[in-house]
């Protein structure tokens, strides 16, 4: 594909147009992924997660800022809910990242969660691959730390940033658990507020109970992002993270695990799609159900044949 | 699965610091089902197509009330021509006399809002206008 | 206030009215809305009486004039004495230029000048930065120097004069040039009267002309109340101004509760500063926004007169009286003007200029025509000025102190408009204070809000905006719109590579570097940047100096 080899070359407009492709589930989409797979599997993706307003935006800002003086090449994906009624959406993220704007190492695109379940990470684990792909050395992925879909988004990464603030009331209780386990490293930051240790210490203990003992020591950091304060210690646990992954295989590990569950997870949307366009579309299924309320077919017969035609 | 959702990068070129009009617009849009970049205020021309390339919009709107317009809008359509970007939709708002509005639309702006415009006009002509 | 028995007398004979003569009419008459309300959306009942007033206190809610809380108006005799100040807000291109525009203004009889600057002079960037290119002479006038300065004010003798500024983040260093313009004149700057506006924090909520950090920015601002105090002392300090929130499109009880929140701060950063509240409040002004719902904003005024007083007087105990009084400049509403049959705008204009005079004002500015199409003209700043005239010798509402003083509504609007903004002030609090407030995006999203709600009444015609939205005609493009010249740009930037290469380069970088020093430790900036600008440093010049040292505010954008 003409797009891919531009896209390849560092052209921006292609890479662009390449991850719309991705998020709009066009046909292209998956040609232009074969074409890039055997390309990925060198960028670092960083997860970084937490209220809104924590200060996601404005880390990964500084983060990247860092990052491009040891002259490593960087994308960004910020995810952002949209109206679960209209599915229109207002992305701010990059507001907070506008210096970045113009920096030739720098890539960042804003996305919506659409309204729809899953479609969102799928669309943003293709459009990880394309930047990976295009050699991106790190890829940040950033998103609200609420609901499954973002949950799942987020599993994605290598290094899973879980961002906190002093001052949310009841502090921890507001990053959900899930997240909390997934966490590879936490920062408090806006430090420069009151309450700062007493979240540590609280992150602290609640690690403590879950800690299922493995060799990842789990940092806490504080940091001001808004001053730029603390942000070279969050650069290097995240290289060093990066090394642990490396080290103990564990790195080869997941991305095996995912690449399982990826084709596991496209089977099932496949044969969904195709169960839909063949049967549910023109009214079959329907005449289908039909037949098991007036008890002239059982449910299970009635799926083995459709999967029996599905995978003919 | 999901449809191909209209994308706009709402700018703010320029050194003027109202944004209601802006935020209005970014808003009206989101309601109309699109999806709105928003770029904050004090945006170089340099800096919003940019961001139009990498967000791979289909319509750059900006709204500007300091005057500057003659000088901001053509040179922000004519650095997205240079980016192979020029099918992107560039539209302009703001407190723009009439008697530039000829100016702007040979310079690359397809179509210039004045104050009082209602949004739904806005919605219509882009998605009317947009390939 | 009312006697009880009189007013169940009277509740009767309205429940009455309503029962009998109203629901009658009611029955062949519709009402042309289900419910009514103010542009804030604060309920309008059919009929005001004394019981929709039960708790009025006269002594405790009005006072006399010039009395505590001076809801009545903050002198005694008002404009029985002397008219407020018309002041007409101008300067655009050149320093010549707008001098030229001020000796015309003060010929046709204005008594103060208002001095608008360009977008890069607000945002401490001189013509030559490449960020200003297109914006020089736009929005205002372009100063980059003292040199330009000194043609500003040429042959305005500043101690007869006195000058209000709307410059924020960079309001030091255009003090010190004011200061060095007078030195210059040969007056003593103990002589000097006027305003600059050094409200940083609705530059962040709503106008966008900020630079720095809120802590360094809030330094800056009490640095100037402690060097006014001792050496500037007729200058008011700061204008805390609800205009510019207003007009990003926020209620009348926001535009109350966002400003006086915004004046707490300062009186708190100050008093954090060591000052004494005494020794500087009374230098605080305010300055507010008029729109066409000319008993709403009256009773605005007069809340926020009310509320400003309680506030000062019990929450910071400050003793002087005149730290109790809210003063303000008022100027009519830009966003309610219409680019549809402009000349519909002047009538809109007079309304609002009664609802700031009947509120008590002590400056008006009123805005032109033509001012949702661009610079307004000599004839259409002539016209606005005359609105003011006429107001003030002909109408007749000047000769009795505060005349809508114990209307049934007006009293009841005024409470409900501090009942709400004191509910927002109580929120804000509870935040932090407006500062945080503004951190976290709050102020901005309330406002933002409103805004939309307001445009989507619009284009919903439940709203009407006469000539826009209903009783529109077709238009022919105006013609004869005032523009600036692109070679203005040109010119300015010419006229600061001279200044630059005859100006004495060792003593700029002296004064810069000292400058640079003291930005580090806490001392009191003023008399450092005044030092700089009286060896011609540029604006752009100071400013870069403190970026170097506080760095650059990075917005909040909730939508
Ligand atoms: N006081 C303080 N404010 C911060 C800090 N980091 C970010 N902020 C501010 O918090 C607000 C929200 O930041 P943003 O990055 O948009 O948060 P996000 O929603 O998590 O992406 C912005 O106003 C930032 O300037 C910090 O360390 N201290
Ligand atoms: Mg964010």
């Amino acid at each position: 594909m003409e797009l891919v080899q531009k896209a390849l070359k560092g052209n921006r407009r292609a890479i662009a147009r390449l991850i719309s492709l991705a998020e709009n589930e066009e046909k292209e989409a998956v040609t232009a992924l074969r074409e890039m797979f055997p390309l990925t599997g060198k960028a670092h993706i960083v997860g970084i997660t937490g209220p809104p307003g924590s200060g996601k935006s404005t880390m990964t800002d500084k983060l990247v800022k860092e990052l491009r003086k040891r002259g490593k090449k960087v994308a960004i994906l910020a995810v952002d809910p949209a109206s679960p009624f209209t599915g229109g959406a207002i992305l701010g993220d990059r507001v907070r990242m506008s210096d970045l704007n113009l920096d030739e190492g720098v890539y960042i695109r804003s996305l919506s969660t659409r309204g729809k379940l899953g479609g969102l990470s799928k669309a943003t684990h293709y459009a990880v691959k394309i930047l990976d792909a295009c050699g991106f050395d790190y890829i940040f992925i950033e998103t609200v730390g609420v609901g499954q879909s973002e949950v799942d988004i987020i599993k994605t990464a290598d290094s899973i940033l879980v961002v906190t603030v002093p001052g949310l009331g009841d502090d921890i209780q507001a990053i959900k658990a899930g997240i909390l386990e997934i966490g590879d490293i936490f920062i408090v930051n806006k430090a420069d507020r009151d309450g700062a240790n007493r979240v540590v210490i609280e992150l602290e203990m609640m690690l403590g109970l879950n800690a299922e003992k493995d060799e990842w020591d789990h940092p806490i950091l504080m940091t001001v992002a808004s001053e730029n304060k603390g942000i070279i210690e969050v650069v290097e646990a995240v290289i060093r993270h990066k090394e642990y992954l490396d080290k103990t295989g564990l790195l080869a590990e997941r991305r095996r695990e995912r690449l399982e569950t990826e084709v596991l997870e496209l089977v099932v949307q496949n044969m969904t799609r195709y169960v839909n366009e063949k049967f549910v579309k023109d009214g079959s299924f329907q005449e289908e159900v039909d037949k098991l309320v007036r008890k002239e077919n059982d449910p299970y017969t009635l799926v083995q044949s459709i999967l029996a035609d599905t995978v003919k | 699965m999901s449809e191909k959702l209209i994308r706009v990068l709402v700018a703010k070129p320029g050194l003027d610091g109202h944004d209601r009009g802006a935020k209005v617009i970014a808003r009206a849009l989101r309601d109309a089902g699109m999806e709105v970049i928003y770029s904050g205020l004090r945006q170089t021309p340099e800096q919003i197509v940019a961001a139009a390339v990498q967000e791979d919009v289909d319509v750059v709107a900006m709204s500007l009330l300091s005057g500057a317009h003659n000088h901001l809008f053509p040179k922000v359509a004519k650095l997205l021509a240079e980016e192979g970007a020029d099918d992107v939709l560039v539209m302009g708002g703001g407190v723009i006399p009439d008697s530039d509005i000829p100016f702007l639309k040979e310079n690359g702006i397809a179509e210039v809002f004045t104050p009082g415009t209602p949004t739904g006009e806005v919605v219509n002509y882009i998605k009317n206008n947009v390939r | 206030m009312y006697d009880k028995e009189k007013l169940k007398e009277i509740a009767l004979a309205k429940e009455e009215w309503e029962k009998g003569q109203v629901a009658k009419t009611l029955a062949k008459f519709k009402e042309r809305k289900e419910e009514f309300a103010t542009t804030s959306g604060i309920p309008v009942e059919r009929l005001y009486t004394p019981v929709e007033n039960q708790d009025f206190d006269y002594v405790r809610d009005l006072g006399m004039p010039g009395q505590y809380p001076y809801t009545r108006g903050v002198q005694p005799t008002m404009y029985r004495g002397r008219f407020w100040t018309m002041r007409q807000y101008a300067g655009f291109a050149t320093a010549e230029d707008s001098n030229k525009r001020y000796r015309y203004l003060l010929d046709q009889g204005q008594t103060g000048l208002s001095v608008a600057f360009d977008l890069p002079t607000q945002i401490g960037y001189d013509s030559d930065a490449e960020i200003a290119q297109g914006e020089i002479g736009k929005v205002g006038v372009a100063i980059d120097s003292l040199q330009d300065m000194e043609v500003l004010f040429d042959q305005i003798p500043l101690d007869k004069v006195s000058t209000s500024m709307t410059i924020n983040a960079p309001a030091s260093v255009l003090l010190a040039m004011y200061i060095a313009v007078a030195e210059k004149q040969g007056v003593t700057v103990d002589k000097l009267q006027g305003t600059i506006q050094n409200d940083i924090l609705k530059e962040y909520a709503a106008r966008g002309t900020y630079i720095y950090p809120p802590g360094p920015s809030m330094r800056l601002i009490t640095n100037i109340f402690e060097f006014c105090s001792k050496n500037v002392p007729n200058w008011n300090t700061i204008s805390i101004s609800g205009y510019h929130i207003r007009e990003a499109g926020s209620t009348a009880a926001q535009e109350v509760a966002f400003t006086l929140a915004d004046g707490i701060a300062y009186v708190d950063a100050a008093i954090k500063a060591g000052l004494d509240v005494d020794g500087f409040a009374g230098r605080l002004s305010f300055f507010f926004n008029s729109h066409n719902d000319l008993l709403e904003e009256v009773a605005k005024f007069r809340a926020a007169r009310r509320m400003w007083a309680k506030i000062m007087r019990e929450r910071f105990g400050a003793k002087n009286p005149r730290s109790w009084m809210l003063r303000f400049h008022t100027q009519t509403g830009g966003s309610t003007l219409t680019a549809q049959q402009p000349e519909n705008n002047i009538v809109r204009v007079a309304i609002q200029t009664l609802a700031a005079v009947l509120g008590g004002t002590q400056s008006l500015h009123t805005n032109s025509k033509d001012e949702a199409l661009a610079l307004p003209s000599e004839e259409s700043v002539r016209i606005a000025l005359r609105t003011q005239q006429i107001v003030a010798y002909e109408s007749g509402v000047c000769d009795t102190v505060d005349p809508l003083a114990g209307s049934y509504y007006v009293e009841s609007l005024t409470n409900e408009i501090e009942k709400k903004a004191m509910e927002y002030i109580e929120k804000i609090d509870t935040m932090g204070g407006a500062t945080k407030a503004i951190e976290q995006g709050y102020i901005q999203k309330e406002i933002a809000d409103s805004s939309y709600a307001y445009q989507k009444e619009v284009e919903a015609n439940e709203r009407i905006v006469v000539g826009m939205n209903k009783f529109q005609v077709e238009e022919k493009p105006i013609e004869g719109l005032l523009r600036v010249d692109p070679s203005v740009g040109e010119a300015q930037v010419k006229k600061l590579k001279a200044l630059k290469e005859s100006r004495d380069n060792l003593a700029v970088k002296t004064k810069l570097s000292t400058l640079r020093e003291a930005a580090k430790t806490d001392a009191n900036l003023m008399p450092f940047i005044l030092d700089a600008i009286r060896v011609y440093a540029s604006e752009g010049e100071v400013c870069d100096v403190l970026r170097e040292i506080f760095g650059e505010y990075r917005p909040v954008e909730i939508l």
